[in-house]
């Protein structure tokens, strides 16, 4: 088994953070995992992405071209990534910032208002957490419980109290997805 | 002990400490920034030096001096930085004290950008200093592999004396990676019969890399030269991927490695019986393996972060009895598997390249790709 998961959006969005918490989540569950991040200077203020891969062994490639998991949190991710992703794949899109319905019918497309579902949580900051929810929904290869422990297990006491919310944040986004799934189904 | 998520070049740091590091001299470069901003908080926590130096030529000669004491000592930079500290390395060498230099690659040459990229391959290998020196080159291409070299470094640089270069791309120092840390190792006095660590109730000792005298220099060049032929008969590393039945094989070092293993997955479930080998030790380098190959095997490729420096190597140690074709991306790209898999349906369907140089017939292919529009 390898998975690949591409995290897009704007500098500040929580895209590095949703990543490494997919990546604690694996490596809790025993897996093989690569976190990657694109680290060049148009990181300041411009568009992140990471890539986290997940396997069952010694994982080559920590790059991939075409994954079959990708969540999208802005309009360029949208645009860009829309196109690269594997037939049969899923791709979340964060609805709060996009314009657009989905071009291709031949991917599960999510469209999960990420940012006005934070923003009901409690804080606007907890998007990444709607989004990772979200993606759960429809990545059979983790589980939601497996990513909160982990959440749990890796944030420092500081910041524990800060739990109850991103929980909250991952709970919504799964419920929203699931229904869009069970729902329209493919849009 | 249990694993951790680390940061390539976090871990680097930490593993360094853990092997017992007093001194770490350095100056900040992307993409290797994170060794000296971890070090800086990390190392006076221990009561162990930290310099942010005012230059890489002022962090390397304060490695050489602080190398001449007898301590574990290193600095870390990336390419730019690295040309910077050629002068300071010839002088380590030409003084035979052990010193531990880690370059996180970026793309080249001059300036460049930040991006991963394997082109000081030459520069770590064959070149970089002036004057005839030996050195030991490991390429990690993971972050517990990282770990575990760094570790290594230190041995060897003392073992025998020698510079010790850990060289690693962009994207190894950036990327997280499940690992584990080694135990916390005590700092011990080695005890070196060569250290100049204060001549109190013993001769003076003295340090240099003068020999004024011709016949005296050259007395010294052939010491460093018999000690790496101990180097290179015990300190060869590298790891074997789907070799046993291979008809043919990739060769590639660090990332373009790893990157070359999952075209090689794909391909096996083709059905098509390719191995990969990965060097871990550049220099010294495996060349009896790739000997022992091409007496069986029908080529090679080697793939790159750069225009085919690695390449040389593995020609040398084919010696012209097969076929050896090259594919790299190069200036900061770094290349998905399925490049790599292409190269491999063309070579498995037979199509080897006729330039006595397939660097040349590697450049036409690649001309709809790369352009200068």
């Amino acid at each position: 088994m390898q998975k690949e998961i591409l995290i897009a959006g704007f500098g500040g969005q929580g895209v590095l953070f949703a990543g490494q918490v997919l990546a604690y989540a694996a490596m809790d569950t025993g897996k093989i995992v690569t976190w990657i991040p694109s680290y060049g200077p148009e990181m300041r203020g411009g568009t992140a992405n990471c890539t986290v891969v997940i396997a069952d062994e010694e994982i080559g490639s920590p790059l991939v071209k075409n994954p079959p998991a990708v969540i999208a949190l802005n309009l360029p991710s949208f645009d860009k990534y829309e196109d690269m992703i594997q037939p049969g794949g899923v791709l979340v899109v964060n609805q709060s910032m996009v314009d657009r319905t989905a071009k291709r019918t031949d991917i599960s497309t999510l469209f999960v208002p990420g940012n006005e579902i934070a923003e009901e949580t409690g804080d606007r900051r907890l998007l990444n957490m709607v989004m990772v929810g979200a993606l759960l929904a429809a990545f059979p290869e983790m589980n939601l419980d497996d990513v909160k422990a982990a959440l749990k297990a890796h944030l420092p006491q500081r910041h524990q109290k800060l739990l109850p919310n991103n929980f909250a944040a991952m709970d919504k986004g799964y419920a929203h997805a699931k229904a869009q799934l069970e729902g329209v189904g493919v849009r | 002990m249990s694993k951790e998520l680390w940061k390539g070049n976090e871990a680097i740091a930490e593993a360094a400490v853990r092997a017992g590091l007093q001194a770490y001299f350095g100056y900040p470069i992307t993409p290797q920034t994170e060794i000296l901003e971890y070090l800086s908080r990390r190392m006076p926590e221990l009561g162990r030096a930290f310099v942010q130096a005012e230059s890489e030529l002022g962090a390397i000669n304060m490695v050489y001096g602080a190398a001449c004491t007898g301590s574990r000592v290193m600095s870390s930079s990336s390419s730019p930085g690295v040309s910077l500290m050629m002068e300071g390395l010839s002088y380590i060498a030409g003084t035979e004290v052990p010193a531990v230099l880690v370059n996180v690659m970026r793309g080249g040459p001059g300036l460049g950008n930040i991006a991963p990229a394997q082109s000081d391959y030459n520069q770590a290998v064959h070149g970089g200093g002036h004057g005839d020196y030996p050195r030991i080159v490991l390429a990690p291409a993971s972050v517990q592999e990282a770990i575990d070299l760094m570790g290594l470094s230190f041995d060897l640089a003392e073992k025998y004396r020698m510079i010790c270069m850990v060289i690693l791309d962009g994207s190894v120092g950036q990327m997280m990676e499940p690992a584990e840390m080694p135990e916390m190792k005590p700092i011990v006095d080695r005890k070196f019969e060569w250290a100049t660590n204060g001549a109190i109730d013993r001769e003076r000792r003295i340090l240099s890399s003068i020999y004024i005298n011709p016949p005296a220099e050259e007395v010294a060049n052939f010491r460093l030269g018999k000690r790496w032929q101990e180097v290179q008969a015990n300190e060869v590393r590298y790891k074997e991927y789907f070799l046993d039945d291979a008809e043919f094989v990739i060769v590639g070092f660090g990332t373009a490695g790893r990157v070359a293993l999952s075209a090689v997955r794909t391909a096996r479930s083709e059905g098509i019986k390719v191995g990969l080998l990965r060097p871990i030790t550049v220099s010294p380098y495996p060349y009896e393996v790739i000997d022992q190959l091409a007496g069986r095997v029908s080529g090679f490729l080697v793939t790159e972060m750069n225009m085919g420096q690695m390449y040389d190597d593995v020609r040398l140690a084919v010696r012209g009895r097969v076929p050896v074709e090259f594919y790299g991306r190069t200036g900061g790209v770094v290349p998905f598997p399925d490049e790599i898999l292409g190269e491999i349906h063309r070579i498995a369907a037979g199509h080897w390249s006729r330039e006595a140089d397939p660097r040349v017939s590697w450049q036409t292919r690649m001309a709809d790709v790369i352009s200068e529009k």
